[in-house]
C-alpha cells in the first residue's frame, strides 16, 4: 500500500450544534490514492487563510453602502432623499441629504478603519510561521499556505494554526496537554490523545515515511482534535495533520454576528406619519389651486392627475418625514453606546481581587436592565464563592474533620493531617497510625480513592492566568488545576495526608458527565489488584451500592446537605481479572464505535459502574459570596422574582437559599419534587399547590422543584385532554411565588425554564446570571444575560451581554444603572417624539392656510438644523447624565425600582400624554402666532412682516419651549447641563443672527435676510414670544405639580425626602 | 463619534481576531473622576407646589399689568377699514369688478365715500389688504430669483428656473421674473399722461390704462364742499435692508432702460420695471411698492403697507374727522378666486397696529397663573402637610 488514508469522522461538540456532523476524507501528506482504488472525488478545501475582514479595497464603497442601507432607518431616509431629488418638493434635498450623508460617511470611515485593523490582524495571523513536514523534512512556511492534509509540527507554547488531528506526541503515552485560554478562557490543561495507529512515530522522517505503510480507517473523536487557537503545553512537540483549515476551523465558524433588534417606537411613529398624510391627502383636490396669479408650468399641467396626486403625496411625505428624524436614531444609538461607559467606569463594580470591572458586551440592552422582572441565577460560583474548602469526611460512619479547621485555623497546620473523629460519642483525636486496623484500612482506601479518582493536574508554576490555586506558605507550592473546584478542594484536603500515594497504574478513566453525575477510575495496584474507584453525587452512587455503612453515611450526607455543604460519595469495587477484561472490552468497543458512540459509552459505563462498596462521603463548603444575601433581598424589594437554578441537590441548595435570604423564615415552602410526585401523581400535586397558592394570597411563597419533575411538567401532556396543560398551572404557581429554587437541573433545562417564563403571557423581561459554561445556554436565552467572571472559565462572561466580577454588583447594575438607563431612554424617546410633534404639527396646521401647497413654515436651514444642532445636545446630555434620584437613594430604597416596572414610562398613556402635550404646544405656537400676525402690523414704523418672519417667530418659540421643557424635566443640573442647555439656546440666536445677517453667496435665495433681526426689533414679537413660551410650558408644570401633590409616586417622595436638605427653590 | 455609535451594533458579535497569545494585560481600574462615577456636583431642583407657587404669583403680577398696558395701547390706536371689492350690487365698484377683462384698455375707476368719526393723529399708514390670496402658496413663494433682484447681470438674462412659467416670454427673459412679480398689486403710475386732479395744491400724476395694479387715492371732503387730495409718501414703506441691500438694480447709475435691454416686462404688467417711478432712487428693482409686494405674506388674508400720510405738525391731526372719498383705479381682478380687496387706514404705536389679542392674551394668562397660584396654595396646604407627616411617619 502506498497511500495512507485517514478517514475521520469528527463530531463537533458545542452548545447548540449537536446535530452538526460532518465527515471528510483527508489524505495525510497529500498522498493521493491510485486511480481506481476507490471512487474518490478530490474535495476542495480552502487554504488556511483567515479572513475576518469584511471588505477589500475595491468593494468597500459598494458593499459598505449596501450594508448600511440594509438598515431600515437608513433606507427610509435614502428613499426620502431620492424623492426629494426626483420630484419638486417643498424642501431642498440638502435638508435630508446632509444628515444622511454625514451619518453614512462617518459610519463608513469608522467601519473602514476597523476593517483595516482587521486586515492587519489577519495578515499577521496568516503570515505567522508554521512548521510543516514535507518529504521527511521540517519546512518553515507561512500559516496561510497550510492545506488540509499537511502534517504540521507544533512546539511547546505554540498556538495551533488550524484544526488538527493529533498523530503523535513527544510524550510517550501519545498524549499532549493543551490550554484553550484564548478560546474559552479556561486555563486548565486538557489532555488530547494521538491516533493509536500513529502514536509511535517520533521523528518527522518516521512520521512521513512510515505513514505510507499504513492504510487505516478509524473513528476519531474530540479527544484527537486540536482546535485552532489553543496552545500546546507541557509537551515538547507534536505532529498533527491539518483537517480543517482557514474559515472552516471551529474558531472561524464561531465568528457569527448576532441579529439586531428594531425599536418598537419606530413602528408606532410610522403609524402617526400615515395618519398625518391621510388627513392631508383627503384635503387635496386636483384643480383648486391654480388662480390666475399662480400658474403651473406647462410640464406640470400636462401631467396626469394620478401622477400629480402621487407627487403631492410624496411631497407631503417629505414635508412631514421630519417627525421621524435621522437624528433620533443617531441619538438613541449614541446614548446607548456612550451610556454604557458608565457601567465600565463604575468604580464600585470593580473587583480588586480579579483586577477587573464590569464589562458591557452589548449596549442595546441598557434600558432592559431597568425592566427586569425575573432573575435566574446559578448557585455555584454565582451566589457562592465557588472557592471550595474541604470540611469533613465521613468514612464508615465516622466523621473526620481536618485538624486545622478544628482549631479554627486555615489549613496552616495541615502538614500533619490529624483527623478528628467527631462522630457521635464525643470528639476524639485520632492519629492515622493509632487506629484500628479495620478503620485504617477503610480510611486508607477512602483517601486513596479520593487521590486517584480525579482529573486534577499539578502545575508547578507560580501563576496561572488569573486563577490561583494552592496554598501559599511562602514557599513555592504546586497548584492544582481542574475544571471542577470540588476536586481541587478534595485533593488539597488530601494532599498532606499521603506523603506517598503508593504505586498505582491508572488503566481507565470513566469521565464525569452531568447525566451520570459521577466519575470512575480503574487502577491496578502494586499488588496486582484491579480496583474501580467511583466518586459522584449521592443520588447516583447510593442506588449502585451493595454494601458498606449506607445508613450512617446517608444520614451524614443529608445532614451536611442541610447545612449547605456540597457532598460527594465515594465507593469502590474490586475487580477480578476477568471482570477487568470484560470492562476493558466494553470500553474499547464503545470507544471504537462509529455510530452512537456517546450512547454506547454510557451503556458501557452503566455496566461497569455497579455493585459498589460504599466507602464514605466528603463535604466541601462553598461559602456564600460577599453581600449575596443583601443583594437578593434588594432584588426582592425591587419587585423582582428570583429563581435559583442549580445542579446541586435539593437540601444543599435550599440551605444556600436560606442563607442568602432567598427563602426567609416566614416563607412557606412548596415542594414539587420527585419525592412528592412518587407519592401522589404529578397532576394532584400541581393542583393542590395551585389551590394553596390561590387560597392564601398574602403569604410569601417559595417553590422548590427538581429537574425530574420539571421535565415531567414541561412534557406535552398526552394522557387525557381534560387535565389541561400542566405548563399553565405551573406558571400560575410560579407567578405567585416570590422565590423559586430549581435543583438538579441540567444546563439545557435552565434555558428551558427561562424560555418558559419568557414565553408566558405577560412576556416579562428575564435576566439570567451565571458564571460557568453550563449557564451559557440560559444566559443566551434570557433577555439580559449577565456573566460572572468566575473561576470556571470565561465562557459565561464571553457569551453574556454584561459581565460583572461578583454577584453583589448585580444590585448596582439593576437598581442604579438599570433604573437610570431606563428613565433616560424613556425620556429620550418621548422627548424626541414630543419635540418633533411640536416641530411638525405647526407645519401641518400651516397647510390649511397655504392652500395645501406643502409650503414649509420654516426656512430650510431651520428644518435641517432643528434636530441636528438646536435641540439635539440637551437631550443627549440629559440621556447620559440625568439622575432623578441620587445613587445613594436608589441603593437605599430598592422599592423605587417598582416605579418603573412593566415599562411604565413608555406605555400608551404616557405616550399619549406626551403627544397631547406636543400637539397642544404646537397649536399654541401656531395659533398664537396666527392671531398675533393676523391682519396687523408688528412694527412701530408700520412696515409688514412676511411668511418667513411668521415661521421664524414660531420656530423661535418652538426652540425655546422645547429646550425649557427639557430643563423642567431635568432633576440633575451639573455644570454641563447648564452649559449645554443655555449654550444651545444661545447657539440658536447666534446662528439666526448670522444666517440672516449677510447675503449668502452661492445661495439662490435670500429669504431669511434680516428676518430674524427685524423680528427682534419689534416689541410685540418679544412679548408674544415670552407669552407663548409661558403658555406652552404651563400645562406640563401644572401636571407635574398636581401629580406630585395629590398622588406622589415613591420616586417623587424619595426626591422630596432628599429635597428637604438641599432644595434650591426653582423660580420660573 | 456620532455615527460611530450609530452603527455600533453592526459590529457586535464580530469578534476581532487577535493574534496568538494576544492577551494584553492592562490596568482596568476605572478612573475615579466625578464625571465617570456620575458624582458631578449638581443642583437638584424639584417642581413642587411650594416651589412653583411664587413663580405663578410673580407671573400673574407681571403679566396682568403688561396685558392691561397692551390692551389700552391697542384701544387707543385708530383703525379704519373699507372693502372696495364690489361684490354687492350697491357697491360703487360693482361695475368695475363685473366688467373686468384682461385685454381691457379702458380703466375703471370708482369712488367710495366714507366717514372718519375721529381725527387721526401722527403719521397715518395706509394699507391695502387682500383676502383669499395665497401669497404663501409654495409654487408662488419660490417663484422669484433673488440674485436677479440683487442686480446680478447674469441672472437678469438667465432667470432661475424657479421662476417658471414666468421666466421667459417670447424668448426674452422676464425682469423681474416669477409669479410674485407678475401679480404685483400696486403700481406707482407715472409718465404717460398728466392728470390734473381737483386738488389745488398738489399736482398728482396718474397714468391710466397702464397697469394691472390698483391705484388708491384719498380725498378729504371739506365741509365747504371742496375735495382735497391727501398727500401721501411712497417711501419708507419697505424694510431698509431690503431696499438698500437685498434689492439692487443691475447698475447703480446708468440708464436703467439700457440695462434692461433684452429683457421683457412681466406678462401682466403694462409697463417695464424701469418705468415704475420717475425718481431713480425708487425705480427698477428698488421701487418700494415692488419690494413690499415681493415680501410674501404669511397668511391668505394679509395687508401690505401702501402709503404713509405724514403728519403736518403736532397741532393739527393728520386726518381730520369728516367725510373722505377713496378713489380707486380698479384694475386688479380678485373675483376669479373669490378674493376681497380692502383699504385700511391706521395709526401706529410702539407696539405696532391695533391688536387687542396680545393684550387680552397677557391678561388671561396672568389671571390664570394667579388663579392657579391660589389653587396651588390650597393644595400645598392640604396635601403638603399630609405628605410631610407621611414622610415623618416613614
Amino acid at each position: 500500500m502506498d497511500f495512507s488514508l485517514l478517514r475521520n469522522i469528527i463530531s463537533r461538540y458545542c452548545v447548540g450544534e449537536e446535530n452538526w456532523v460532518d465527515s471528510r476524507t483527508v489524505y495525510i501528506g497529500h498522498k493521493e490514492p491510485p486511480p481506481g482504488a476507490e471512487a474518490y472525488i478530490p474535495q476542495r478545501y480552502p487554504d488556511n487563510r483567515i479572513v475576518s475582514s469584511k471588505y477589500t479595497f475595491w468593494n468597500f464603497i459598494p458593499k459598505n453602502l449596501f450594508e448600511q442601507f440594509r438598515r431600515i432607518a437608513n433606507f427610509y431616509f435614502l428613499v426620502i432623499f431620492l424623492v426629494q431629488l426626483i420630484i419638486d418638493t417643498p424642501t431642498s434635498p440638502v435638508t435630508s441629504g446632509l444628515p444622511l450623508f454625514f451619518v453614512i460617511t462617518v459610519t463608513a470611515i469608522k467601519q473602514g478603519y476597523e476593517d483595516w485593523l482587521r486586515h492587519k490582524a489577519d495578515c499577521s495571523i496568516n503570515e505567522c510561521p508554521v512548521d510543516v513536514v514535507q518529504q521527511g523534512k521540517v519546512v518553515r512556511t507561512q500559516s496561510h499556505k497550510l492545506r488540509v492534509g499537511d502534517i504540521v509540527m507544533v512546539r511547546e507554547d505554540e498556538t495551533f494554526p488550524c484544526d488538527l488531528i493529533l498523530l503523535s506526541s513527544s510524550r510517550h503515552d501519545g498524549t499532549c496537554y493543551v490550554t484553550t485560554t484564548s478560546l474559552d478562557g479556561e486555563s486548565s490543561h486538557k489532555t488530547y490523545y494521538a491516533v493509536p495507529d500513529t502514536m509511535a512515530f517520533r521523528t518527522e522522517q518516521e512520521t512521513c515515511y512510515h505513514l505510507s505503510l499504513f492504510d487505516f480507517c478509524r473513528p476519531l473523536g474530540a479527544e484527537n482534535l486540536l482546535l485552532r487557537g489553543a496552545t500546546l503545553k507541557n509537551t515538547q512537540r507534536i505532529y498533527a495533520v491539518a483537517v480543517y483549515t482557514g474559515m472552516e476551523t471551529k474558531m472561524a465558524l464561531n465568528y457569527q454576528s448576532k441579529s439586531q433588534k428594531r425599536s418598537a417606537v419606530e413602528k408606532s411613529m410610522n403609524a402617526f406619519l400615515i395618519v398625518y398624510l391621510c388627513i392631508l391627502i383627503s384635503k387635496w383636490s386636483p384643480d383648486r389651486d391654480e388662480p390666475w396669479y399662480n400658474h403651473r408650468t406647462e410640464n406640470e399641467r400636462q401631467r396626469h392627475v394620478v401622477i400629480r396626486a402621487f407627487t403631492d403625496f410624496l411631497a407631503f411625505m417629505v414635508l412631514f418625514n421630519y417627525i421621524i428624524p435621522v437624528s433620533m436614531y443617531v441619538t438613541v444609538e449614541m446614548q446607548k453606546f456612550l451610556g454604557s461607559y458608565f457601567i465600565t467606569w463604575d468604580e464600585e463594580m470593580f473587583d480588586e481581587e480579579l483586577g477587573e470591572g464590569a464589562q458591557v458586551n452589548t449596549s442595546d440592552l441598557n434600558e432592559e436592565l431597568g425592566q427586569v422582572e425575573y432573575v435566574f441565577t446559578d448557585k455555584t460560583g454565582t451566589l457562592t464563592e465557588n472557592n471550595m474548602e474541604f470540611i469533613e469526611c465521613c468514612v464508615d460512619g465516622n466523621v473526620y474533620i481536618p485538624h486545622a479547621i478544628c482549631n479554627g485555623q486555615i489549613l496552616s497546620a495541615a502538614s500533619s493531617i490529624d483527623m478528628i473523629d467527631s462522630s457521635p460519642g464525643g470528639y476524639r483525636r485520632v492519629s492515622v497510625f493509632s487506629m484500628s486496623k479495620r478503620e485504617k484500612h477503610s480510611l486508607d482506601l477512602f483517601f486513596r480513592a479520593l487521590c486517584l479518582c480525579h482529573t486534577v493536574q499539578v502545575k508547578e508554576e507560580e501563576t496561572v492566568d488569573g486563577i490561583k490555586r494552592g496554598i501559599h506558605q511562602g514557599r513555592p507550592t504546586s497548584f492544582y488545576i481542574s475544571s471542577s473546584p470540588d476536586e481541587v478542594a478534595l485533593v488539597e484536603g488530601m494532599k498532606s495526608y499521603f506523603k506517598k500515594a503508593g504505586e498505582f497504574k491508572l488503566l481507565h478513566v470513566l469521565n464525569f458527565d452531568s447525566v451520570r453525575r459521577r466519575m470512575s477510575v480503574i487502577v491496578k495496584s502494586s499488588s496486582g489488584e484491579y480496583l474501580l474507584f467511583c466518586k459522584g453525587a449521592d443520588s447516583s452512587i447510593f442506588p449502585r451500592v451493595v454494601s458498606g455503612k449506607v445508613e450512617q453515611v446517608k444520614a451524614r450526607v443529608e445532614q451536611n446537605a442541610v447545612e449547605g455543604l456540597r457532598t460527594l460519595c465515594v465507593a469502590y469495587r474490586r475487580l477480578s481479572e476477568s471482570e477487568y477484561e470484560e470492562a476493558c472490552h466494553h470500553l474499547t468497543e464503545a470507544k471504537l464505535a462509529l455510530q452512537d458512540r456517546e450512547q454506547r459509552l454510557a451503556q458501557a459505563y452503566d455496566i461497569i459502574e455497579r455493585d459498589f462498596v460504599l466507602l464514605g462521603a466528603t463535604a466541601v463548603e462553598d461559602r456564600l459570596q460577599e453581600k449575596a444575601a443583601d443583594t437578593i433581598e434588594s432584588l426582592h424589594k425591587a419587585g423582582m422574582k428570583v429563581w435559583v437554578l442549580t445542579g446541586d441537590k435539593m437540601e444543599t441548595a435550599a440551605a444556600t437559599c436560606y442563607a442568602s435570604k432567598l427563602f426567609r423564615r416566614s416563607t412557606q415552602i412548596l415542594e414539587l419534587t420527585k419525592k412528592r410526585t412518587e407519592e401522589q401523581s404529578l397532576h394532584d400535586v400541581l393542583f393542590e399547590l395551585n389551590r394553596t397558592v390561590l387560597r392564601q394570597h398574602c403569604l410569601d411563597f417559595g417553590l422548590i422543584i427538581d429537574g425530574a419533575t420539571l421535565s415531567a411538567v414541561l412534557k406535552p401532556n398526552q394522557e387525557g385532554a381534560g387535565h389541561g396543560n400542566y405548563r399553565e398551572i405551573f406558571l400560575e404557581i410560579c407567578r405567585n411565588c416570590s422565590a423559586v429554587l430549581c435543583c438538579r437541573m441540567a444546563p439545557l433545562q435552565k434555558a428551558q425554564i427561562v424560555k418558559l417564563i419568557k414565553a408566558s403571557k405577560e412576556h416579562p423581561i428575564t435576566l439570567a446570571i451565571g458564571d460557568g459554561a453550563n449557564d451559557v445556554s440560559m444566559i443566551l436565552e434570557a433577555h439580559v444575560g449577565i456573566g460572572i467572571m468566575g473561576k470556571e472559565g470565561r465562557q459565561a462572561a464571553r457569551n453574556s451581554d454584561y459581565a460583572i466580577p461578583k454577584f453583589k454588583h448585580l444590585k448596582k447594575m439593576l437598581l442604579v444603572h438599570g433604573h437610570y438607563y431606563y428613565i433616560r431612554i424613556a425620556e429620550l424617546v418621548q422627548y424626541f417624539f414630543y419635540k418633533n410633534v411640536c416641530f411638525i404639527f405647526p407645519q401641518f396646521l400651516y397647510q390649511f392656510f397655504c392652500g395645501f401647497s406643502q409650503q414649509p413654515l420654516y426656512d430650510t436651514a431651520y428644518l435641517t438644523l432643528y434636530n441636528i444642532s438646536f435641540t439635539s445636545l440637551p437631550i443627549l446630555l440629559y440621556s447620559l447624565v440625568e439622575q432623578h434620584v441620587t445613587v445613594e437613594t436608589l441603593k437605599r430604597e430598592p422599592s423605587l425600582y417598582r416605579d418603573i416596572a412593566k415599562n411604565s414610562l413608555l406605555r400608551w398613556p404616557v405616550f399619549l400624554y406626551w403627544t397631547c402635550l406636543g400637539v397642544f404646544d404646537a397649536v399654541i405656537f401656531f395659533f398664537g402666532a396666527y392671531f398675533l400676525f393676523d391682519n396687523t402690523t408688528f412694527t412701530s414704523n408700520g412696515q409688514m412682516f412676511g411668511n418667513w418672519t411668521f415661521g421664524t417667530l414660531v420656530f423661535t418659540v418652538l426652540v425655546f419651549t422645547v429646550t425649557l421643557k427639557l430643563a423642567l424635566d431635568t432633576h440633575h443640573w451639573t455644570w454641563i447641563n447648564h452649559f449645554v442647555i443655555w449654550g444651545s439656546l444661545l447657539f440658536y440666536v447666534i446662528f439666526s443672527l448670522l444666517w440672516g445677517g449677510i447675503i449668502w453667496p452661492f445661495l439662490n435665495y435670500q429669504r431669511m435676510y434680516y428676518v430674524f433681526m427685524q423680528m427682534l426689533s419689534s416689541g410685540p414679537a418679544w412679548l408674544s414670544i415670552i407669552l407663548l413660551i409661558t403658555v406652552s410650558l404651563l400645562p406640563d408644570v401644572i401636571k407635574k405639580v398636581l401629580c406630585r401633590a395629590i398622588c406622589p409616586t415613591a420616586t417623587e417622595r424619595a426626591q422630596v425626602g432628599l429635597g428637604t436638605n438641599s432644595t434650591v427653590k426653582l423660580n420660573l | 463619534m456620532m455615527a460611530s455609535s450609530y452603527n455600533a451594533k453592526d459590529e457586535d458579535g464580530h469578534i476581532t481576531v487577535s493574534g496568538p497569545g494576544g492577551g494584553t494585560l492592562r490596568s482596568k481600574k476605572p478612573e475615579n473622576t466625578a464625571f465617570k462615577q456620575q458624582r458631578l456636583p449638581a443642583w437638584q431642583p424639584i417642581l413642587t407646589a411650594g416651589t412653583v407657587l411664587p413663580a405663578f404669583f410673580i407671573i400673574g403680577l407681571i403679566f396682568i399689568p403688561i396685558g392691561i398696558g397692551l390692551y389700552v395701547t391697542s384701544n387707543n390706536i385708530k383703525e379704519f377699514e373699507i372693502d372696495y371689492t364690489g361684490v354687492d350690487m350697491s357697491s360703487p365698484c360693482f361695475n368695475c369688478s363685473q366688467n373686468f377683462s384682461w385685454n381691457s384698455t379702458r380703466p375703471c375707476t370708482c369712488t367710495i365715500p366714507f366717514y372718519l368719526d375721529q381725527p387721526y393723529e401722527n403719521n397715518v399708514f395706509m394699507y391695502y389688504g387682500l383676502s383669499n390670496f395665497y401669497q404663501n402658496h409654495r409654487r408662488y413663494v419660490k417663484s422669484r430669483d433673488d440674485s436677479q433682484l440683487n442686480g446680478d447681470l447674469e441672472s437678469l438674462m438667465k432667470p432661475s428656473k424657479e421662476c417658471e412659467p414666468y421666466a421667459y416670454h417670447e424668448n426674452k427673459p422676464i425682469a423681474p421674473c416669477g409669479a410674485i412679480a407678475n401679480s404685483m398689486f400696486n403700481g406707482e403710475p407715472v409718465s404717460c399722461c398728466a392728470h390734473q386732479t381737483h386738488s389745488s395744491f398738489h399736482l398728482y400724476l396718474i397714468c391710466l390704462f397702464t397697469s394691472l395694479a390698483d391705484t388708491l387715492e384719498l380725498f378729504y371732503n371739506d365741509p365747504n364742499g371742496t375735495k382735497i387730495q391727501i398727500p401721501m409718501t411712497a417711501t419708507g414703506i419697505a424694510w431698509w435692508t431690503d431696499k438698500h441691500v437685498k434689492f439692487r438694480n443691475p447698475t447703480d447709475n446708468a440708464n436703467l432702460t439700457a440695462v434692461f435691454q433684452g429683457t421683457t416686462k412681466p406678462v401682466n404688467w403694462r409697463r417695464p420695471v424701469y418705468e415704475l417711478d420717475t425718481d431713480p432712487q425708487n425705480n427698477g428693482f428698488i421701487n418700494e411698492d415692488f419690494i413690499v409686494w415681493m415680501r410674501t405674506a404669511a397668511l391668505p388674508t394679509f395687508r401690505k403697507l401702501y402709503r404713509i400720510i405724514p403728519k403736518k405738525n403736532s397741532m393739527v391731526p393728520t386726518l381730520l374727522r369728516g367725510n373722505y372719498t377713496l378713489e380707486v383705479v380698479y384694475n386688479y381682478p380678485v373675483r376669479s378666486f373669490e378674493g376681497r380687496k380692502r383699504m385700511i387706514l391706521s395709526t401706529i404705536s410702539w407696539m405696532g397696529g391695533k391688536n387687542p389679542f396680545l393684550g387680552i392674551a397677557y391678561i388671561t394668562v396672568g389671571s390664570v397663573c394667579f388663579f392657579l397660584g391660589v389653587v396651588l396654595l390650597i393644595i400645598h396646604h392640604k396635601y403638603g402637610n399630609r405628605n410631610n407627616s407621611a414622610d415623618i411617619a416613614n
